[in-house]
């Protein structure tokens, strides 16, 4: 057995404590550790990816108990490739940080940072219900410190109404923990699936109320309407690259419904038939409808971004709920496009913030760096609104494509191509008024103390980020087809269960029933 | 030279000008004139194959399981247009280099140009229409930069987004058509789709495709009712304007008409809404263009009235209206560009272009005059000018039609588009360039260097070569007809000529030339006229759409995220009981497999003492000590009903909790007013507490259900409890799945803990400078301040309560393997004894006694337990695999010695950690900078003589106690 897998949450979860007690006064230090400890994930989940690109599970017994009784970590081609997604973005994140130094403005910036990976790492990864619940605490808790990072006045209040919301979710992630529990004895994904497999037909009710739950929960990290009032002040009032960073929370939102709702109560789950096809696909053209709107609605521009989020997780959502091979697999493509382009728009904010000093959509003089800046928003609008050429129209026609056969195909046609006009009209009023309406106005005739010129290292991270997206535009054939094995691989889960739990343990023979 | 390179070209060289702009407006220009040469030379070395009636091909596979690849197809059309758009754009470059000022920002002018070129091309390469889609957008994109690209111009702004929304919108219209298209044929692949007629017209969703795709058409190429961005475009300079909106890039929706006539045209949809919308434009758009007084205005409209001419001959679905389409794109494209150069040349030397401060500029610039002129008869249709060829054949073209069951309709209309047509021609000349020579132009004009008037002067001389020997284009634009048609129809034999004889178009044309000149005589009664007409103003009509939307929601957004936190939690909490009662009211529930236990009176007592704890709660919650004391009965009944339910470790751990919680509380309360404010309105309190009971009820009705039920199979707490001690080597069950059988999860939990107390302690260091701080500082207390605050009573007893408390402590993190206890009790005992410590004597003086910094202790803490899961891993095992052995060290009994403790060390050094962290934070917040700390422990002590009790902080000297 090799500890690989357990690499991506225990990395972390030894440099976080180890800033904390030996470096906490040295920036310097802090950062070379924290950026090596980042570099590292991207290495090993690249190689993890790798590893399991072949279709094979890889598997990780946490004290050497078998599952289900005790923790396992499972990596397949769907959690690997989500790991690698959030440390390359927490890569460009971190560089970003300290680039425009927000990274020295409040305390332990990096140890809350590496807690955040440890805790959406470890979401990722694990193959246990109730340590799915564990790592939500911590990367709530951790996002909560990196969210309030460098005080002030809105972002502590928004702040305390993002960790309510959330201790409301969490709440009711501990009700469905219990239902389920209380209904199959079993908390381990695998063992779920056989369990929920097995109920019938005639006493489903305890079954259903427990999974309806228990994706509410997942609706609320992916910040799905009516579920996402927490999302657009916090993401708007958090330090920009937070904001970005936070581009993979929701995403850890839609990866815990994709994994539960194909593992556990997959469509054909006779006990949870007919559970959420009325009202999830609804919600989610909802959402894309409401965060497109909010678009046009901001006033300024990070709430822009964080509605454009809202939009973005709509659609991904709109493409799981068809719960078809094809839908994952448009989904699993648009979320990684939603996640980079989402942490671009929040990256140029904050340079726009810092060339303007303020984010409201009124004219402001002309800022220095304005073609560079511009030219980034200009792609991140194009990207998030889902034009072509940037990968936000691929996976915009892949969600299309693959709602052929829906019941609701016009409804999901039509939401998805009026609000991408929405959208293209939201983003050219507000880049309109940032970059081109200054030029109207006479140069500033005192230079504001706020306004700093951004390092290139910033520039360098969200050029970074960019050329990542053309990338996965570029290679979208690739890209897609991995994203059609991996919906593959989900639809087929015998071999994810037979994987944890034939594997012995301590004390436990493979399949063993009686103890 | 591949189709690759030829559309990849403009897109690669668009970085050349941006990097060139440096080394001066000369060389920019250049590198874009070259690059634009390279496509336009091998876009010539196709020209063979061309002739020859092939097809040139290029493929690469992009994203083939959607059916989008990066397949290229060169035709007679494909190369038409091509070359209309490499060959114009080398005449523009040539133009734009003289025609923007040194002011301008000439590398990202050509930068979006060489864009816009390449995705011009792109489009009218594609062979794979979602290709095609990509690159239309693009050219929507491209075009929306340069509209705005003078930033400092509202009306540059306000015409981009105009265009922007509305060719997007056709777009996005249009990717829905495509996608529809494709589904019906199974491939998006146009040399596919082109040899599928009848599949495609038979096929029942060939309406909402067709109305999709013309949606698109209709919105790029300004047919009406869409045809109001155009004019606003011309904000963009002039170069702009004569290339994509009037040479090219209106032309991409006609160039898809003409894409798909083979499968699309020929039904009546098709002829109604095609020839319709393409006549109404035509004679809306020369009306609109006759009464403007902006030179670009009135070739604006002009350009929207030529292109419903186009498209109504494409909506015709003969082959002979199809071969005047093309010929007359050809026509329009030279002479109309000329006058867009021509134009920007007069505003470029009288800085006006306002048609009424013109006049006269016959004289002063001859060569512009010449120019503007052979373009401007062309436009008018006068013939040995090219464009009264294609002009007459729509004219022809137009007797042949009938639409809605008349056949006088479409003849009558295009008389009167082609009068109106000759009447704004004949004003352009006349009154810019005839009459007398004025003296109040804004700049006194004069002929341009020759590198301005070169290139419309090229065109002018095509429009003369074409208008008189028009055999000389006719194989050019039969081959492209014979493309355009496909297999749909055969090439027409009609010859292109000027004299056809005495066929009705003649007629046609004499009276609309002749009516053209009877209107200029009529002119000023007409313009008032003209202006008297109240009409709607699309710009309007446009703006109080777009503003009205965005007003719309602002009010729905901002009204629904109104930063309530308790709307937000209401409606959350609304939804997540709708949706539990939809799976209920959808399921099937069985018989209860359980009975109902019986309860006796010690439950019902604390069953009553929660209730009234909560219901006190409710009526005295404004009272926040108060409200933390009944909070604390409710925490304590939670913790009896854990000992009633056998298990005293989550009654120990529970109660720990419980003290440390209020402990925190009341520090925090010493920063807040004693009483909560009302600040809701009974209504909402009602409507709040109504939810409330709601989300407690369906609590309730969950938990009676899981109640009354088995599990399905038997839990795995089962094996935990069987094996707890074999495997775990521990009696005590609890604590065993807490540091082994999911030690994972706890070490989860502790650095959550550990975190939480991080981010309070960063919370507070910013507070410490903010405003909010000195807030807090000059409040005025809510509660009477004791004069005592460190009373020797307190002190001396925690004094000596402390080393029993350790001890306490101790004992029960050893016992915890086997029996009640564990680290999380014992740290949290810990530190209930250090905070005793900290309240009797006072934050200064603690801290000065404390030699380990409690960030450390965390993060100890964390890294024992992270070590301990290591540890593992040199004997070969997974993370946090636990072992024990017994051992006997006389003259002691034998005990156990198992890893799980030093994970457990850990759990009790995170936690105590935690604990003291949040607690310092707290108090340093409270401590003034101002405060003399005391450096006695209690403020009054007998066994000092020199202290008052009137002045507790006075600096004294004293012996102290330690």
């Amino acid at each position: 057995m090799t500890h690989w897998i357990l690499a991506p949450i225990v990395l972390p979860a030894f440099l976080a404590p180890f800033i904390v007690l030996a470096a906490r006064h040295h920036i310097a230090i802090q950062r070379a550790f924290s950026v090596a400890g980042i570099a590292a994930l991207v290495v090993i989940s690249a190689g993890l990816a790798w590893q399991v690109s072949d279709g094979s599970v890889i598997y990780y017994r946490l004290g050497d108990w078998a599952a289900p009784f005790g923790i396992v970590v499972v990596g397949d081609r769907l959690s690997t490739l989500m790991i690698l997604l959030a440390s390359v973005l927490a890569l460009f994140v971190l560089l970003f940080s300290i680039g425009s130094g927000w990274d020295r403005r409040g305390w332990h910036f990096h140890a809350l940072f590496q807690f955040q990976m440890m805790g959406i790492l470890g979401a990722f990864l694990t193959g246990d219900l109730f340590n799915l619940f564990v790592f939500f605490e911590v990367l709530l808790i951790a996002s909560y410190g990196l969210m309030i990072h460098a005080g002030g006045n809105d972002r502590l209040r928004a702040g305390v109404q993002y960790v309510l919301y959330n201790l409301l979710g969490s709440t009711l992630f501990l009700f469905a923990l219990g239902s389920i529990y209380a209904e199959t004895g079993t908390l381990n994904m695998a063992d779920l699936a056989v369990r929920v497999a097995e109920i019938g037909p005639e006493e489903t009710v305890g079954i259903r109320i427990a999974a309806v739950l228990l994706l509410l929960v997942f609706a609320i990290k992916a910040a799905l309407v009516p579920l996402h009032f927490w999302l657009p002040s916090s993401y708007a009032e958090a330090p920009a690259p937070v904001a970005a960073l936070f581009a993979i929370m929701t995403k850890v939102g839609a990866y815990a419904i994709i994994r539960v709702y194909t593992l556990i109560f997959p469509p054909d789950t006779v006990a949870t038939e007919g559970l959420h096809g009325v009202w999830l696909q609804p919600a989610a053209l909802v959402s894309l409808a409401i965060g497109t709107v909010g678009i046009l609605a901001a006033r300024r521009l990070d709430r822009l971004v964080a509605f454009s989020v809202i939009g973005s997780m709509g659609t991904v959502i709109i493409a799981i709920s068809l719960f078809t091979p094809q839908g994952i697999a448009a989904a699993l493509y648009y979320m990684i496009h939603s996640t980079l382009a989402a942490a671009i728009l929040f990256l140029v904010t904050d340079l726009v913030r810092a060339g303007r000093g303020t984010l409201d959509l009124t004219p402001r003089p002309p800022m220095a760096g304005t073609v560079l800046t511009s030219g980034i928003f200009f792609a991140g609008a194009i990207a998030m609104a889902g034009l072509p050429p940037l990968s936000g129209f691929l996976g915009k026609l892949m969600v299309l494509d693959a709602a052929f056969g829906s019941d609701l195909v016009v409804w999901v046609w039509a939401v998805i191509l009026v609000t991408s006009l929405i959208a293209v009209v939201g983003f050219a009023r507000a880049g309109s008024v940032v970059f081109w309406k200054a030029h109207s106005l006479p140069p500033a005739e005192t230079v504001d103390e706020q306004i700093v010129r951004p390092g290139a290292l910033c520039y360098a991270a969200v050029g970074g980020l960019l050329a990542l997206l053309v990338a996965h535009t570029v290679l979208a054939g690739q890209v897609h087809d991995y994203t059609t094995d991996m919906a593959a691989q989900l639809f087929s889960p015998d071999a994810y269960i037979d994987t944890v739990l034939d594997t012995p343990g301590k004390l436990s023979a493979p399949q063993e029933e009686g103890y | 030279m591949s189709l690759f390179y030829i559309v990849l070209l403009p897109f690669l060289g668009a970085l050349l000008p941006g990097i060139m702009n440096a080394a001066g407006r000369a060389a920019c220009a250049g590198v874009t004139f070259v690059v634009t040469l390279g496509a336009f030379v091998g876009l010539m070395t196709n020209l063979p194959a061309i002739i020859a009636g092939e097809t040139v091909q290029a493929s690469i596979e992009w994203l083939p399981r959607l059916g989008l690849n990066f397949t290229l197809m060169l035709d007679g059309l494909g190369f038409f247009f091509s070359l209309l758009i490499l060959g114009i754009g080398l005449l523009i470059i040539a133009y734009a280099r003289h025609y923007l000022s040194r002011d301008d920002h000439m590398g990202e002018f050509f930068t979006y140009l060489l864009l816009f070129q390449g995705a011009m091309v792109g489009i009218v390469l594609s062979d794979n229409i979602l290709l095609l889609l990509v690159f239309w957008e693009l050219t929507s994109l491209s075009s929306f930069l340069l509209i705005g690209y003078w930033k400092h111009l509202p009306e540059g702004r306000q015409g981009a987004r105009m265009a922007l929304t509305v060719t997007g919108m056709g777009g996005l219209a249009m990717i829905g058509g495509m996608l529809i298209l494709g589904r019906i044929v199974g491939s998006y692949d146009l040399s596919v789709i082109l040899q599928n007629r009848e599949l495609i017209q038979d096929s029942p969703l060939y309406l909402p495709a067709l109305i999709l795709i013309l949606l698109g058409c209709f919105t790029k190429s300004a047919q009406f009712p869409f045809h109001f961005w155009l004019p606003h475009a011309m904000a963009a300079p002039t170069p702009v304007s004569a290339y994509l909106h009037s040479a090219t890039m209106v032309k991409a929706g006609i160039f898809l008409m003409a894409r798909l006539w083979p499968v699309l045209s020929g039904t009546p949809e098709w002829i109604v809404i095609v020839t319709t919308a393409g006549l109404i434009t035509m004679v809306l758009g020369a009306l609109i263009a006759l009464f403007k007084h902006d030179l670009k205005a009135l070739l604006a409209f002009s350009t929207v009235s030529h292109l419903g001419l186009i498209t109504m001959l494409l909506g015709t679905s003969t082959a002979f209206g199809a071969m005047a389409a093309v010929f007359h794109i050809l026509n329009h494209a030279t002479f109309k560009a000329a006058l867009f150069m021509s134009a920007g040349i007069v505003d470029h030397e009288a800085h006006t272009r306002d048609i009424r401060r013109l006049g006269g500029l016959r004289t002063l610039m001859p060569v512009v005059f010449t120019i503007a002129t052979v373009a401007a008869l062309s436009m008018a249709g006068i013939p040995f000018l090219n464009g009264f060829l294609s002009k007459e054949m729509m004219l022809e073209e137009a007797t042949h039609t009938v639409l809605f069951g008349s056949d006088w309709l479409v003849p009558v209309l295009a008389t009167v588009g082609s009068l109106l047509s000759a009447a704004y021609c004949f004003r352009f000349i006349g009154h810019t360039f005839l009459g007398p020579v004025r003296d109040d132009y804004p700049h006194k004009p004069h002929d341009p260097n020759m590198g301005m008037w070169m290139p419309p002067a090229i065109l002018a001389v095509l429009v003369v070569v074409i208008g008189t020997a028009p055999f000389l284009a006719e194989p050019f634009v039969k081959l492209v007809t014979a493309s355009l048609l496909g297999a749909a129809a055969e090439v027409p034999d009609a010859y292109l000529a000027i004299w056809h004889g005495l066929v009705p178009a003649l007629y046609m044309s004499i009276i609309a030339v002749l009516g053209g000149l009877l209107l200029m005589l009529v002119f000023a009664p007409l313009l008032r006229a003209w202006e008297a007409t109240p009409r709607p103003e699309a710009k309007a009509i446009f703006d109080w759409v777009v503003n009205g939307a965005a007003a719309l929601a602002g009010r729905v957004i901002h009204g629904l995220h109104n930063g309530a936190f308790t709307r937000y939690a209401m409606i959350a909490m609304v939804t997540i009981v709708a949706a539990g009662y939809h799976a209920w009211a959808t399921g099937t529930v069985g018989p209860a497999t359980r009975a109902v236990q019986p309860a006796g009176p010690v439950p019902v007592a604390g069953w009553a003492m929660l209730v009234a704890a909560v219901i006190g709660m409710v009526v005295l919650h404004r009272n926040r000590f108060l409200a933390l004391m009944l909070i604390g009965i409710v925490g304590l009944m939670v913790s009896v009903a854990f000992v009633f339910l056998s298990a005293p470790d989550l009654a120990m751990t529970q109660f720990t909790v419980e003290v440390v919680t209020i402990i925190l509380m009341l520090l925090a309360l010493n920063f807040l007013p004693n009483r909560t404010p009302v600040e809701s309105t009974l209504l909402r309190r009602v409507r709040d507490g109504g939810v409330a009971i709601l989300g407690g009820l369906a609590a309730f009705a969950l938990s009676w259900h899981y109640m009354l039920r088995d599990a399905v199979a038997a839990p795995i707490s089962e094996f935990h409890l069987a094996n707890s001690y074999k495997g775990g080597g521990g009696t005590n069950v609890v604590n065993v799945i807490l540091v082994d059988f999911r030690g994972f999860d706890t070490y989860g939990e502790i650095i959550v803990l550990g975190i939480a107390a991080l981010l309070i302690y960063a919370l507070t260091e910013t507070l410490l400078d903010g405003p909010v701080r000195r807030k807090l500082l000059n409040r005025l207390p809510s509660q009477p301040r004791s004069g005592d605050m460190h009373p020797m009573m307190m002190v001396v007893l925690t004094r000596v309560i402390m080393p029993v408390v350790l001890l306490v402590g101790f004992y029960i993190f050893l016992r915890g393997h086997n029996e009640p206890g564990g680290g999380f009790i014992a740290g949290l005992i810990v530190s209930i004894a250090v905070v005793m410590q900290y309240m009797a004597s006072g934050f200064a003086w603690t801290s000065a006694r404390l030699r380990y910094p409690y960030h450390g202790v965390i993060g100890a803490g964390v890294l024992v337990a992270g070590f301990t899961g290591i540890g593992s891993w040199f004997v070969a095992k997974p993370f946090l695999t636990s072992d024990f052995t017994y051992v006997r060290i006389p003259p002691f009994q034998e005990f156990e010695l198992a890893t799980a403790a030093l994970f457990d060390l850990g759990v009790f050094l995170a936690v105590v950690g935690a604990v003291m962290l949040s607690l310092e934070s707290f108090s340093r917040l409270a401590h003034r900078d101002g405060d003399t700390d005391s450096e006695f422990p209690m403020d009054i002590d007998p066994s000092r003589e020199e202290i008052g009790p009137d002045q507790p902080d006075a600096p004294v000297t004293g012996k102290g106690v330690g």
